[in-house]
């Protein structure tokens, strides 16, 4: 019996059971949903870091106390170490000078709010404290006016850089240059303006503003601060001999013995990469567990409700046998009907798992993808839940008796 | 297509010379095993059947007519005894070997119709010849032509709830007769009609055998069985008669 026969069959039985198919399917669409989902957002990601979209500047690398993404698993450890002081930091500076002149300090502060002529903005800005080298390190550009200069921060001058999310609300209509706001309860005259830089990873890179971190310790103290330094090498020739000198300045600044382990982390790009891609393999392994749990129960639920159509249709089994039926077409009919069922929420699932991951990824800045080889391994999973949980129901189908088939009332 | 019924005493009784064998069984016995208790069904039937017959098995309720009859259509396997039809041995044929000779060698009709609910006439009476592999096309121009043959070439889109029981007892007798069988099997095909109706059922059948196809029927009725040429008796598993029958 030729098998478009056999597929018309198990779809026109389906269609009976409009509703009974549906929430099955939902059990399958939702497994596949949430794998293909993380899939598409990671995949999206992943291709978007790869072709450019890098942490650091590039040839940079940063020390800085704690390991980036929470990673790690000795935290006890890591919040034991000293703070990378300011002291420490400026000297690690100077070791550098002749190897790397582009060295860039950085403390932040969240949470700060700035205020100028009545205006405020919400109190969320990030406020940077850190030198001439910040649009260096983050990949920031001055709009308007000027960065931070060498002086203001030997000086400790009462000067700040604002983000276009702060120029939105406090400036809308004049030129902040020169003004004179309040950012967490200080007074600093604003001498530049950060071009727009949009949003990464969600989150908006425009609300933010630097001043001297000289003058950020002197306002708002050292307590419990430490200091990232990103540094940067000449030339990407230069990078392994730079690190390693940075490296051995930095030991020396934290005054380590030989014996000693780095009480600092280092990260390159190729780290940051390596930890997002840990965190990557978290999301997907956590993803996996999920779609697994789901897909194995809609997989009972596929088999539960193939059992019960095959009790309702004992008759229409008994009456297919009695005129000719095989034992094979039986077997294919309800098999058919069962990965019909299981493909078509996958193919359901797949399709919002695309949307929404994608819709994710481009929140992030990435651009969308469509992961076929996530998709093709999907609709192959969704088979294979179709055959091995409609197999048993299937074959109960097949080998029923035809004349006891036939007496089933 | 049928003509109106005319008075009993002109039906032509025409009685085709036998052909080859086609049912052959011997010593056929059929147990029931119902928890400590043993019925038997069939007690040791013997019976040859050849082409061109119209048969009759009668007999009282229980006596083993249905028993007999889904042995002979290969729904239901002997306990002992053996069973050769067209001359091969049945007793000792697989699932799938069996299914293919319900498909093309036998043709059977039910009381209770036993059509698909959800399909159309044209659908119902095409199944056997979907399993039995032929192309699309050709199918339906079979299952039209023997839709037509019993007089339904009106009613091929309707389905079994749309047509009255002697429609659906035809739609029944178009689909055991699309594949060619070698024999026609009806267990009691009149037996949920009114009288009206199950007699031109019956005229239907002799029309089918005037035009040359083997017929069983299993009746208990004696105005049925006068349909047929043959008639068996069958009493408690047992064959009681075998006779001729004529008017
Ligand atoms: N599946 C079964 N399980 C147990 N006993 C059965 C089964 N089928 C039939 N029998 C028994 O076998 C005997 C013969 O049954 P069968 O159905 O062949 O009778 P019948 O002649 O067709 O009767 P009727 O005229 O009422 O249809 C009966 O006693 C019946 O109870
Ligand atoms: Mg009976």
């Amino acid at each position: 019996m030729p098998l478009i026969e056999i597929l018309r069959i198990a779809l026109s039985s389906i269609g009976v059971n409009k509703l009974r198919s549906a929430l099955t399917m939902l059990g399958i669409t939702i497994g596949v949903f949430s794998v293909i989902g993380v899939m598409t957002t990671v995949t999206a990601l992943r291709s978007s870091i790869e072709t450019g979209l890098s942490f650091l500047g590039t040839n940079m690398f940063q020390f800085g106390k704690y390991p980036v993404m929470g990673g790690g698993s000795n935290r006890r450890e890591i919040e034991m170490r000293r703070d990378i002081t300011l002291e420490q930091a400026t000297r690690f500076k100077q070791l550098m000078e002749g190897t790397a002149d582009v060295v860039c300090l950085k403390v932040f502060d969240g949470g700060g709010q700035a205020v100028y002529n009545g205006r405020k903005t919400t109190p969320d800005v990030t406020l940077a404290g850190t030198n001439e080298y910040f649009i260096n390190a983050n990949q920031f550009s001055i709009e308007l006016g000027r960065n931070l200069q060498p002086e203001d921060i030997e000086l400790g001058r009462p000067v700040i850089v604002i983000g276009q999310d702060i120029i939105k609300k406090l400036f809308p209509s004049e030129n902040p240059l020169g003004k004179t706001i309040k950012m967490k309860g200080r007074t600093y005259v604003v001498v530049g303006t950060f071009a727009d830089k949009g949003s990464s990873f969600g989150q908006s890179q425009d609300n933010i503003a630097m001043i001297p971190i000289t003058r950020f310790f002197g306002d708002f103290g050292a307590a419990r601060r430490t200091v990232n330094i990103a540094t940067e090498a000449p030339s990407h020739l230069l990078y392994n001999e730079t690190m390693d000198k940075g490296l051995t300045a930095m030991r020396i600044v934290r005054g380590l013995k030989p014996e000693d382990d780095n009480d600092f982390e280092v990260y390159s790009n190729e780290s940051l990469l390596g930890a997002f891609a840990k965190v990557a393999d978290y999301i997907t392994a956590g993803s996996f567990v999920i779609s697994g749990i789901a897909l194995l129960a809609a997989g009972v639920g596929i088999m539960n409700i193939m059992l019960v159509s095959v009790t309702e249709r004992t008759k229409e089994i008994g009456i297919r046998k009695s005129i000719g039926a095989r034992k094979h077409s039986i077997l294919t009919q309800f098999l058919i009907e069962a990965v019909t069922i299981s493909l078509a929420g996958g193919v359901l699932g797949i399709v919002l798992g695309v949307i929404v991951g994608d819709v994710v990824a481009m929140l992030m800045k990435a651009s969308a993808v469509f992961p076929w080889d996530w998709a093709v391994l999907g609709l192959l999973v969704c088979s294979g839940i179709g055959i091995g949980f409609g197999f048993y129901p299937a074959w109960k189908a097949a080998s029923l008796d035809p004349i006891e088939a036939l007496r089933y009332e | 297509m049928i003509p109106p019924p005319p008075p009993a005493a002109h039906v032509p009784r025409t009685v085709r010379p036998p052909g080859p064998l086609v049912i052959d069984i011997e010593d056929v016995t059929k147990l029931y095993r119902m928890g400590a208790e043993i019925v038997h069904a069939l007690r040791g039937v013997a019976l040859k059947v050849h082409r061109n017959e119209y048969m009759a098995i009668m007999g009282p309720s229980g006596s083993g007519k249905s028993t007999l009859m889904n042995m002979l259509g290969c729904l239901d396997t002997p306990t002992s005894g053996h069973y050769h039809f067209n001359g091969k041995d049945v007793s000792s044929m697989s699932d799938d070997e069996l299914a293919s000779i319900r498909n093309r060698e036998i043709g059977f009709v039910f009381q209770t119709f036993n059509l698909l609910p959800r399909s159309t006439s044209l659908h119902n009476v095409e199944l056997p010849l979907i399993y039995a592999g032929l192309p699309p096309a050709a199918r339906r121009a079979r299952a039209r032509e023997a839709l037509e043959n019993v007089g339904l070439g009106d009613r091929m889109l309707h389905k079994p709830n749309e047509l009255s029981g002697g429609q659906r007892q035809r739609v029944a007798v178009a689909r055991a007769l699309v594949n060619h069988p070698s024999i026609l099997l009806a267990d009691e095909p009149t037996g949920n009609l009114d009288s009206k109706t199950g007699e031109e059922i019956m005229q239907l059948f002799d029309q089918l055998y005037e035009q040359g196809n083997t017929i069983i029927v299993v009746t208990h009725e004696e105005d049925i069985a006068r349909h047929a040429r043959r008639a068996i008796r069958l009493h408690d598993g047992l064959i009681e008669s075998d006779r001729m029958t004529g008017n």
